[in-house]
């Protein structure tokens, strides 16, 4: 019977998309049909060919007792190769501004629409498949219980990516709805909340019917990030569609209160997507690889409520000197300056975890990973707040100064935790005894943290030139410069940023190729731990 | 009143008034007694149930 559902169900749909693929008003939309109807007529044949066969195991469905590592697996591999893809991506676009004819005058490969491909690509699918990953890991042991409700992580898994390819397919072929980290149109929006509310169900329940008293820190910084961005992309996304039929849809909220909107789901997608969900990374990753407990548990309680309380009124500092009402502005800077104290008390936290244990760093290279991660996590933060101030603001605003902070932010805090957390997870996840190599991980970790330095402070050098260029007058009152001096002006910065951008790239492809090796259970009796005395 | 009037008004006043309050008792209930046993035991739960759930039948 419910065979028969199933199949029906795919067949209809199926039946959908072609009418989809057939009736589409644009390009984006007709080939996500077409997509679409792949993917059902796969699960509709699947359907088909297990249909009748019950339970494959002759004993009935297999007893759930050990962890649901299965999903996890699987969200490691899909952050690694997303993770490099996006650098890829990255690279490329930082190369485009270096050298412009790298656009080939193509629609598909212009910086417009490769530029939200990378951003999505690198937040989204490496930053989203690493939360959802780590966070499935970590919430069952924490809690000693195994992932509540069966296939649906599976579901969240594949759901979630399956979001990724729509999203990222869309920008290519011209589809976006032009708000920053939020680009997709309204039916991927649509699609994300529904995996977005498996993925809230599956976290929640699972602490739910835990077994240990406690709430363990990292779960609640994981909770936190997961019922805040459901509630910002909804808010931020809602729009009404032009049509069935068609990608368009027009947004809900419209001038300075859809800009006020869009950076209040955009700041706080760097707080609560990047920060908050990351340092729940934090706050497991650190102690167990340091094998120490966190510094101070009440530090983490004071961070946790201090961080989501601040936060959330920090988007305005987006919109210094715009139409937004100056309180508004003021708010958000205010905001933005008092959350350098939980910001800092974070950090202060997972860096004194190594107490004692100091000279791990020198023969561990993924607690040196783990712990440089915070390192940049306290000097981006340090950073936000400094140039949330207006006057600074209107110096680094619309400058290569803020890709700077983002990267050495998104490169330094989250790439380098996420780096050590894979590190941390692929030997036990395919429960192999070491790494294929330490040796690579060094490699990989000065690569990264040098790249980082050639792009912020490439990045520093030409965003307050951009700056000053713009706002420089001669005695007359006139501007100096055109703009076009200032673009002709940033190229050595750009090249330096291109360069700096492509060893962390390479520094990815090594971590690919170390996990690998470490997957297919080669070399393990290479890497000898050096005792620490 | 309009929206925007209401909500100003009711963001300044007791949103923030309830917002601080909340805070406020958090920092202070970190400190009540027998606090700091709960939550060594609560900073050392990472370092169990590594392998596999926990069995016992009752739960809790």
């Amino acid at each position: 019977m419910s065979d028969a559902v199933k199949i029906a169900g795919w067949g209809l749909l199926i039946l959908f998309f072609a009418m989809g693929a057939n009736w589409g008003t644009d390009v984006a939309y007709r080939f996500h049909a077409i997509l679409l109807m792949v993917v059902c007529a796969t699960m509709f044949i699947w359907s088909i060919r297990t249909a009748g066969s019950g339970p494959k195991d002759p004993d009935g469905p297999v007893p759930e007792t050990g962890y649901m590592d299965g999903v996890v697996r699987y969200g490691v591999i899909a952050t690694a190769l997303w993770g490099v893809i996006g650098f890829l991506a990255g690279v490329y676009i930082a190369f485009q501004l270096a050298f412009p004819m790298l656009n080939w005058d193509l629609p598909w490969t212009s910086f417009g629409r490769l530029r939200p491909l990378h951003t999505s690509a690198v937040i989204f699918a490496f930053g989203g498949n690493a939360l959802i990953a780590t966070s499935f890991y970590v919430v069952q042991r924490t809690c000693a219980v195994r992932l509540w409700g069966g296939k649906t992580a599976w579901f969240v898994f594949w759901g979630y990516n399956l979001f990724i390819v729509l999203a990222a397919t869309g920008y290519l072929l011209g589809q976006t709805q032009s708000k920053e980290y939020a680009e997709p149109e309204w039916y991927v929006d649509l699609w994300l909340t529904v995996v977005w509310v498996a993925y809230l169900l599956v976290f929640l329940m699972t602490i739910v019917k835990r077994k240990e008293p406690h709430i363990y820190v990292a779960n609640w910084f994981y909770l936190a990030f997961i019922v805040t961005i459901a509630m910002l992309h909804v808010v931020n996304n809602l729009a009404v569609p032009v049509s069935i039929w068609g990608s368009n849809s027009v947004i809900l909220f419209p001038g300075v209160q859809g800009a006020m909107v869009q950076w209040w789901y955009g700041h706080n997608a760097v707080g609560f997507f990047l920060t908050a969900g990351f340092l729940g990374m934090m706050y497991y990753f650190i102690p167990k690889q340091a094998d120490r407990p966190i510094y101070s548990y009440k530090l983490s309680i004071i961070h946790f409520w201090a961080l989501i309380f601040l936060y959330i009124w920090a988007g305005p500092h987006h919109l210094h000197y715009t139409a937004l009402p100056d309180w508004a502005q003021m708010l958000g800077m205010v905001f933005s300056i008092v959350l350098w104290m939980p910001s800092w008390g974070g950090m202060i936290n997972g860096l004194m975890t190594l107490q004692g244990a100091w000279d791990k760093l020198r023969t561990d290279p993924i607690l040196r990973m783990l712990v440089v991660a915070v390192g940049f996590y306290g000097m981006a933060t340090f950073e936000g707040p400094m140039m949330s101030i207006r006057s600074v603001n209107s110096l680094s605003h619309y400058t290569e100064w803020t890709i700077g902070h983002v990267h050495s932010g998104a490169l330094g805090w989250n790439g380098m935790i996420t780096f050590g957390a894979l590190y941390y997870l692929v030997p036990r996840l395919w429960n192999r005894p070491a790494l294929y190599s330490n040796a690579l991980v060094s490699w990989h970790f000065w690569l990264a943290t040098i790249g980082i330095v050639l792009y912020a402070a490439s990045m520093w050098v030409g965003g307050i030139m951009q700056g000053l260029m713009w706002r420089e007058i001669d005695d007359q009152g006139f501007l100096v410069n055109s703009f076009i001096d200032s673009v002709a002006a940033m190229h050595p910065m750009y090249v330096v940023r291109a360069l700096g951008g492509t060893m962390f790239l390479l520094g990815g492809v090594i971590m690919l190729w170390n996990l690998w090796k470490t997957i297919a259970g080669e070399g393990a009796a290479r890497t000898q731990h050096v005792p620490a005395e | 009143m309009e929206t925007y009037t209401f909500l100003r008004q009711l963001a300044d006043s007791w949103g923030l008034l309830s917002m601080v309050l909340f805070f406020t008792v958090v920092a202070v209930w970190i400190f009540r007694p027998g606090a700091r046993a709960a939550q060594n035991e609560a900073a050392m739960q990472i370092f169990r149930n590594e392998d596999r759930p926990k069995d016992d039948s009752d739960g809790r």
